[in-house]
């Protein structure tokens, strides 16, 4: 019983966690853009992946940003319940830097020699990567910076250079866009599942807005998302099909989408921390060890 | 009250590791009340350490100073950093000056050994390097927005180099300063954010302030008098000014709760030494609580100030309630303030997207002395300064510098460099004025949001303004931080950096969605003319009966099968 649970444990093959959450929008309107990432962000710091696997890129800044009536806050709830900014955060490329070029290399790795670490995403072939991304989309388009566009296409054939690259164990990857799922429709490189908030020809709409700060906090589907990650914790057992449950049509207005046909494994199998959390190697022991016990020195060398 | 010159012990490593270098710590707050009501904070964190970043022998066990910094200084063979990270401006004539000037947005500059080959280079990738540490955009310095400064920017630390080919200068003034910068600033002090303090820097209360800087300088500093023994300094420094208004809620009456939400408990453990500086000469007006029997003057930008000291290492100061918080309440209205000898401003006239001036105003309030100064203008290639209208005049008479350096831009790859040296007349107005054109950037070069404007980073005035009190020279003596950071040559007068204002400049923009218009128009033009003349010239009509109705359609199959005419 004890090596089946053990088993299951290690049946996801990956040992490291990484994330590269993108909000693609600029401006102070777009603010539940910025709050969709940070809140996700939060999430997967809290269930255990550090600042240095997490690439995090915001195009504006809306915490310190001069029409914010509470700086350095950025609120997903109405009536400011809850600081999804926080005190500890670490934005890895932020303003002009967010372009499709600097997504493209941090997925694909082509980045410049002089790229700090904290700019790259290192992952290898034992890496679960966990995808987000945000902001004003069509079909087949997402907008980045009211300035240029990445199609499906070619997120598809970096996602296929990942895979040749050996870049990824497996890929989550989760949209919240108008039209997102047809982000994914070209994706053909195995391992690879999507998520995301509405289908060809419907767009995703937002939450509600706070009075205070004046516009609209965060996007439906992401909220609900936020609130469906709030009970899950780092030995949680949750699995995916209940995160494909997040958001039905009744809240979300839109109708979100998935697409396992490219996973190998059975989405029922797969944990919600497989890619949201941090993997821990953990060894059993059978025997038994008293800490109380005297410390015997190390003999002198 | 006694003044007391306090003393303080630098930490000893442990006796087993002698060859590690020494290194001490030291953190000081100093709060200075405003005359405008606003109240000022100042915090300094200094790390000293003997270790010879240049000698044979690899620095590798760290203690005290920071690894990331230092791996940095060792890598790209750094002798002096300077970055400054500001959000707001610092208003002289309101507040008087800051103890550590700083410009809007970004500022780096780097002194370079003389060892170093390549200085473009390797000043390229510690851009790049330091982005990934501050959090920050500093990866957009490039040759566009560096300049190499000859006079301005000397050495803060020890060192007779006057190869000014080693020097980099950059400011980003588009730069902004939220939770991240301050994340990675904090992490690289010995306590973090946890003890002494540090524990003060919340940022829900410093981002709400009308004036956030914080800055990391490395420098090399003597250790005595004589200069035999050199050691690396790093002081981190944060600059907030409150307001009365956001911050308290018009009350003039100021605490540590008030300001940062939080009260001190505990000196660092690793600091030898932990100090709060209230400015209490203008004490009269307002009155201190805590009460503490420790006052110490200071010389500090030209000004004898009485300082009340506050020792955190002292297990007296946090009194029963185990936590020191500070009040200070106003009776009475100030009086006059001192008035800022050295004062600019910098604006730009002018109508239209094609022309305009850029005017720099500097002011000399001394009233008898003048005094020389050092006019440091970096501007973009994008605004082509014409240099033959370049005037400088003090009270309506043309007044010329004695030392000009000007470096002219090249479209794309070098910012115009001006530097002038300016003897300014005592009480008096000195205007520089300079003529410009807007260039038209190409398509790609247009950020994703042209309509804000284009930023030109702020200009940087430095000068040995004269003192009312003598300075004092020996840097090696022990002095409050605040008053030690810009060595002291002479007695009488001291050195002071002056920041203008950035400016925000319209280019003329074209209308990104043009393109998509013009394709549009012109294939519904095509569409529509070349459509109709080809459907008119090719277009046959041919005759067509209507179909019959159910009963003739069966009548025709019978009489198909009959073989007889159809209907």
């Amino acid at each position: 019983d004890l090596n089946d649970k053990a088993g299951q444990f290690f049946n996801s093959g990956h040992t490291n966690n990484w994330a590269v959450l993108v909000c693609t929008s600029r401006f102070w309107f777009n603010y539940r853009h910025v709050a969709n990432t940070l809140s996700v962000y939060r999430s997967v710091k809290r269930l255990g992946i550090p600042d240095s696997r997490i690439v995090l890129m915001l195009a504006d800044d809306m915490a310190c940003n001069h029409r914010n009536p509470k700086p350095a806050t950025v609120f997903s709830h109405k009536n400011m319940e809850l600081n999804v900014y926080g005190d500890d955060v670490e934005v890895d490329y932020r303003g002009y830097e967010v372009t499709v070029e600097n997504f493209l290399r941090v997925l694909t790795g082509r980045l410049p020699a002089s790229t700090p670490r904290s700019k790259r995403l290192l992952s290898d072939d034992r890496s679960n990567i966990l995808i987000y991304l945000t902001g004003h989309g069509g079909n087949g388009f997402l907008k980045f910076q009211d300035s240029e566009e990445i199609s499906n296409v070619e997120l598809a054939d970096a996602f296929e250079q990942m895979w040749q690259k050996r870049r990824y164990n497996e890929l989550l990857f989760i949209i919240d866009t108008c039209q997102g799922a047809s982000m994914y429709e070209r994706f053909y490189s195995p391992n690879l599942m999507a998520l995301a908030s509405s289908q060809v020809g419907e767009d995703s709409l937002s939450h509600q807005p706070d009075l205070a700060i004046g516009v609209h906090l965060m996007d439906r589907y992401t909220f609900y998302l936020l609130e469906f990650l709030e009970d899950i914790h780092p030995s949680s057992t949750t699995n995916m099909n209940q995160l494909f449950k997040v958001c039905p049509k009744s809240q979300c207005v839109s109708t979100p989408g998935h697409r396992t046909d490219l996973f190998l494994r059975d989405p029922g199998r797969v944990l919600i921390t497989d890619f949201f959390g941090s993997v821990r190697k953990v060894e059993i022991t059978m025997e038994t060890i008293n800490l109380s016990s005297p410390m015997e020195p190390l003999p002198e060398r | 009250m006694a003044i007391r010159r306090l003393k303080h012990t630098r930490t000893h490593a442990h006796a087993c590791m002698l060859q590690t270098p020494l290194d001490d710590f030291q953190e000081e707050l100093v709060i200075r009340p405003l005359h405008s009501g606003d109240i000022y904070a100042s915090f300094q964190f200094r790390t000293v350490w003997d270790a010879d970043f240049m000698g044979d022998q690899k620095v590798s066990h760290y203690r005290l100073f920071p690894k990331s910094l230092g791996q940095v200084i060792t890598k790209f063979s750094v002798r002096e950093l300077h970055i400054s990270f500001t959000q707001g401006y610092w208003r002289t004539m309101q507040w008087g000056q800051p103890y550590l000037p700083s410009p809007p947005g970004a500022e780096l500059w780097v002194w370079f050994q003389d060892t170093v080959t390549d200085v473009d280079g390797t000043w390229k990738e510690l851009t790049n390097v330091l982005s990934g540490i501050f959090c920050a955009s500093l990866n957009f310095i490039d040759s566009t927005n560096t300049v190499q400064p000859s006079a301005s920017f000397k050495p803060l630390g020890i060192g007779n180099v006057t190869d000014h080919s080693f020097l980099r200068y950059a400011t980003l003034p588009r730069e902004i300063v939220c939770t991240e910068n301050l994340t990675p600033w904090k992490k690289l002090l010995p306590c973090g954010s946890k003890a002494g303090l540090s524990v003060l820097l919340k940022s829900e209360k410093l981002f709400h302030s009308t004036f956030h800087s914080q800055a990391v300088h490395v420098r090399p500093v003597c250790q005595d008098p004589q200069c035999r023994t050199t050691s690396m300094e790093l002081r981190q420094t944060l600059n907030v000014v409150f307001d009365l208004h956001t911050s308290g809620q018009g009350k003039r009456e100021w605490s540590l709760f008030k300001m940062f939400s939080r009260t001190l408990t505990e000196a660092c453990p690793l600091a030898s030494s932990s100090k709060v500086y209230v400015d209490v000469t203008d004490n009269p007006q307002f009155e201190l609580s805590p009460a503490t029997p420790l006052l110490t003057q200071a010389v500090v930008l030209g000004d004898r100030r009485t300082y009340s000291v506050y020792d955190l290492t002292q297990q007296a100061s946090f009194g029963s309630s185990r936590s020191l918080n500070m009040l200070l309440r106003w009776k009475a209205a100030d009086g006059e303030m001192l008035r800022p000898l050295l004062h600019s401003e910098r604006y730009v006239a002018g109508y239209g997207l094609q022309a305009g001036e850029i005017h720099t105003l500097i002011y000399n309030h001394h009233p008898y002395r003048a005094f020389p100064v050092l006019l440091l203008s970096a501007v973009p290639w994008y605004l082509r300064l014409y240099i033959h209208t370049l005037t400088v005049s003090s009270k309506g008479k043309d007044n010329r510098p004695s030392y000009i350096h000007y470096q002219p831009s090249k479209d794309r790859e070098r910012p115009h460099l001006l530097e002038m040296l300016l003897q300014l007349p005592p009480n008096s107005v000195t205007e520089v004025t300079v003529e410009f054109e807007r260039a038209l950037l190409k398509w790609t070069e247009y950020t994703p949001d042209p309509n804000h404007g284009f930023y030109v980073g702020s200009s940087v005035i430095s000068a040995l303004v004269p003192s009312v009190v003598a300075m004092d020279t020996n840097s090696t003596l022990d002095r409050p931080l605040f008053s030690s950071f810009f060595p002291c040559k002479e007695e009488a007068s001291y050195f002071m950096r002056v920041y203008t204002e950035p400016l925000l400049v319209n280019l003329p923009t074209p209308d990104f969605s043009m393109p998509y218009n013009v394709i549009c128009l012109t294939c519904t033009v095509v569409a529509v003319g070349y459509g109709s003349l080809y459907n008119l010239l090719t277009r046959t009509f041919q005759v067509d009966e209507p179909s019959p109705g159910l009963a003739k359609r069966i009548a025709n199959v019978i009489r198909r099968f009959r073989g007889v005419p159809l209907l």
